[in-house]
């Protein structure tokens, strides 16, 4: 696959325009998700060689950090916001809707590669709560009655 | 440069954003151009205006004339009715939450939410254009470096932040000048300067406010801090989640170098300094200081115990000072106007202004700026315009997870870090979620013990099995399996992880559940003795019942997935609560509202 040995040579860019500098691990990973849209194992490996360091340093910060994902997405990751101001406006409904809907449980991918669903920390949206994400567009002031309608937007 | 006769200001914040301010601002340019408007009218995206429950929002100057909720479709209206024939027009403009009045004969500080409020922090959010460095630098952007750089010693700026009272805005509240003093007193070949923007505390959302609508401001204040301190370098740490933020501090960033405001000999004093941006990557404790500088070095984000301090030992084991990013947004006020400007606002020993986050069930959602000093029904009831639909004000929670819930009793405190850590809260970074009487307090309490059990990092064992235990027995709380002793035994729990955990997340994970318990002691014993909740919200201790309002359609046992409700035709139905399941397939159903969850 020639795109896939496209995101090695700019995962060996993104190695080399950071070697050297101090605590370069984060934006080094950072930047290898955006370029795989999760690090996995190999890459982490690569990663590791090219900085220097050892894969369990690589594997242990990887893992600490919520935002990075060992695993594959799905193509539209569904983020229901469970800050605190959308959790009293109900956003808990909005997300049990959302894995009724989808048949996902939170922080799984449908089987058929298209939907992540997930539940994230405070998007800073309160005014419109309660909110989700889906990619980069944004929901808010959502009834649980609304899922489906936004759900099969993306599933034509 | 062109004069205008005219401004429209829109809201670029990322509530007005999420409800598509964007395609306002390019909507009101093509409609401007096409009238031949554009030379007399200039739109300009700015940052948060704060009342993000009217956005997206838009402003028109001279008038101040406040347009609220706009939509695509009404920006040609505005621009063929008021900015080329002079009417405001009428259905647009904001109405009043509390007077249920509109507000078309008012400008923009006249409104009820913004009477009372005292923009410092915020003074330049929804007023400048984020992204001009000229906009900043014409609201006296940079006089402070300036001032500091040419005509002080670094002690005289030490000095004047310590007399000034200033706290930090980020939590516990500990003064900023010392934090520099200590940091100034440590030799070292290099020091840091940092800025914590990892804004973790859910429904807080004042930090990207500021770094989305005045960059500038805190880019100044490390500059300023970096000369108090001797640093020559500083990092921004923040969440990754916030990308238009993140965007607009690199462009601010960018600017400044460009005028040469950072880098080498700034104003030609000899004071080098940058900075950089750190993006965090979803982990709470790195709000923790000692954390958060972990992270920047590439690590994991683990608190280690203090001392060492950071001003002694910090970032790659150099003296560093850090502060959150209202803090920095208040020091070249404080720099330009004085330390006895400053002390004049707020209340002895509390100087100054503390922004807030208004949020969850109250009619003005959005970010407020109050002098220290102000009561909650002050916040609450005039600026926030009280709880919505008829319901009754039940809590307000403030300092998010670290935090605690405070009842309607204690609405007269007047707000400031040691009137809120009195009454078993604390201020936080700023986040106050208003309850009513549909909220259950248990349930908060396990919400925010479900966040700490996410965020601890594993390091201490308090913290890691301590409030996972805690989490355990409030769930089975709400799932009705409550026993005997729970109350007692949580309150243990709490005392040993408030004494034992490493850092702050630990020790202050309990207060949410110590504050509930101490004023809603009784939601508690309903739940476990009663098997009941007083709020109606714990779906596996609700019954559902129909009432005499059944006409005996028969929907509701046909939707009924468990087989629940039986009863004939035209005859009032019976729920089998054995059977039942509690999904409320049966109310979304019932036409009549003769079902009920009691």
């Amino acid at each position: 696959m020639p795109e896939m040995k496209e995101k090695y040579v700019q995962l060996d860019e993104v190695i080399a325009k950071h070697k050297g500098t101090p605590g370069a691990l984060m934006p080094v990973l950072q930047e290898a998700q955006n370029i795989f849209g999760y690090v996995p194992m190999d890459v982490q490996q690569i990663i590791a060689d090219g900085l220097g360091t050892t894969l369990s340093e690589v594997y242990g910060v990887a893992t600490f950090y919520a935002q990075f994902s060992l695993e594959p997405k799905g193509e539209y990751v569904v983020g229901v916001c469970l800050g605190t101001a959308c959790y009293v406006k109900g956003s808990q409904k909005v997300l049990d809707k959302l894995s009724e809907v989808l048949d996902v449980p939170v922080g799984k991918t449908t089987a058929d590669g298209k939907f992540t669903l997930n539940a994230t920390r405070c998007l800073g949206a309160c005014g419109l709560a309660p909110v989700m994400m889906i990619n980069d567009e944004v929901y808010g002031r959502l009834v649980p009655e609304d899922i489906p309608g936004i759900v099969e937007k993306y599933r034509a | 440069m062109n004069l205008y006769r005219a401004h429209v200001l829109v809201c670029g914040g990322t509530g007005c954003s999420s409800s598509g301010s964007a395609q306002l601002i390019e909507r009101f340019e093509q409609q401007l151009k096409e009238k031949g408007l554009e030379k007399e009218v200039q739109v300009v995206r700015t940052g948060c205006f704060g009342l993000c429950e009217a956005g997206p929002v838009v402003i028109v100057y001279p008038e101040g004339t406040f347009y609220s909720r706009v939509k695509v479709e009404d920006v040609d209206e505005i621009v063929s009715e008021h900015l080329l024939k002079g009417r405001k027009v009428q259905h647009l403009v904001y109405v009043d939450h509390a007077t249920k009045e509109s507000t078309i004969q008012k400008s923009l500080d006249e409104v009820g939410f913004y009477k009372q409020q005292e923009r410092l922090a915020l003074r330049n959010c929804g007023v400048i254009d984020p992204e001009n460095i000229d906009e900043y630098i014409a609201f006296d952007g940079y006089k402070a470096l300036g001032k500091v750089l040419t005509e002080m010693t670094p002690e005289e700026v030490i000095k004047v932040v310590l007399d000034s009272g200033l706290r930090g805005r980020g939590g516990a509240g500990f003064p900023t000048g010392k934090k520099w003093q200590f940091a100034a007193a440590s030799k070292a070949d290099q020091k840091y300067i940092i800025c914590n923007a990892d804004e973790g505390d859910p429904g807080a959302f004042m930090d990207r406010s500021i770094l989305e609508g005045d960059p500038h401001s805190v880019i100044e204040a490390m500059a300023i801090g970096g000369y108090a301190i001797g640093a020559t370098e500083g990092y921004v740490y923040v969440r990754a989640e916030y990308p238009i933020a993140v965007g607009r501090l690199q462009t601010a960033i960018d600017q400044a170098r460009e005028y040469g405001l950072l880098g080498k000999n700034i104003f030609g004093s000899g004071f080098d300094f940058d900075m950089h941006i750190r993006l965090g990557a979803g982990a709470f404790v790195c709000g923790e200081e000692t954390a958060l500088m972990h992270s920047i070095e590439g690590m994991r984000g683990e608190p280690t115990p203090k001392p060492p301090f950071p001003a002694v030992r910090g970032l790659f084991d150099k003296p560093s000072n850090i502060n959150n990013v209202e803090t920095y947004a208040n020091i070249p006020l404080i720099i330009n106007k004085g330390a006895d400007w400053f002390k004049s606002i707020g209340t002895p020993g509390n100087s100054g202004t503390k922004v807030f986050a208004l949020g969850g069930k109250i009619n003005n959602t959005g970010l407020v700026e109050i002098p220290m000093g102000t009561t909650l029904r002050t916040v609450i009831y005039d600026i926030g315009g009280g709880i919505p639909n008829g319901k009754k004000f039940k809590a307000v929670q403030t300092g998010g997870p670290s935090g605690g819930c405070i009842p309607a009793e204690h609405l007269d405190i007047a707000i400031d870090y040691d009137s809120l850590t009195s009454i078993g809260s604390m201020m936080g970074s700023g986040g106050m979620i208003v309850m009513d009487e549909d909220n259950c307090m248990v349930d908060i309490a396990r919400f925010f013990l479900d966040f700490t059990v996410d965020e601890s990092c594993g390091k201490c064992t308090p913290c890691r099995v301590g409030t996972r235990r805690m989490l355990e027995i409030l769930e089975r709380i709400t799932e009705g399996k409550g026993e005997e002793g729970d109350i007692e035994k949580l309150e243990a729990l709490a005392e040993n992880i408030k004494a034992t955990a490493l850092c702050g997340l630990g020790q202050t994970a309990p207060n949410p559940v110590l504050s509930t318990l101490k004023y809603f002691r009784e939601e508690y014993e309903a739940h476990i003795k009663e098997k009941r909740c007083p709020a109606h919200h714990c779906q596996k201790l609700l019954n559902y019942v129909i009432t005499d309002k059944c006409r005996g359609c028969t929907l509701c046992s046909k939707v009924c997935p468990a087989g629940a409700i039986s009863g004939t035709v035209r005859e009032q139905h019976v729920i089998d609560t054995t059977k039942c399941l509690k999904c409320g397939a049966c109310i979304e159903k019932c036409r009549f509202g003769a079902i009920i969850k009691n």
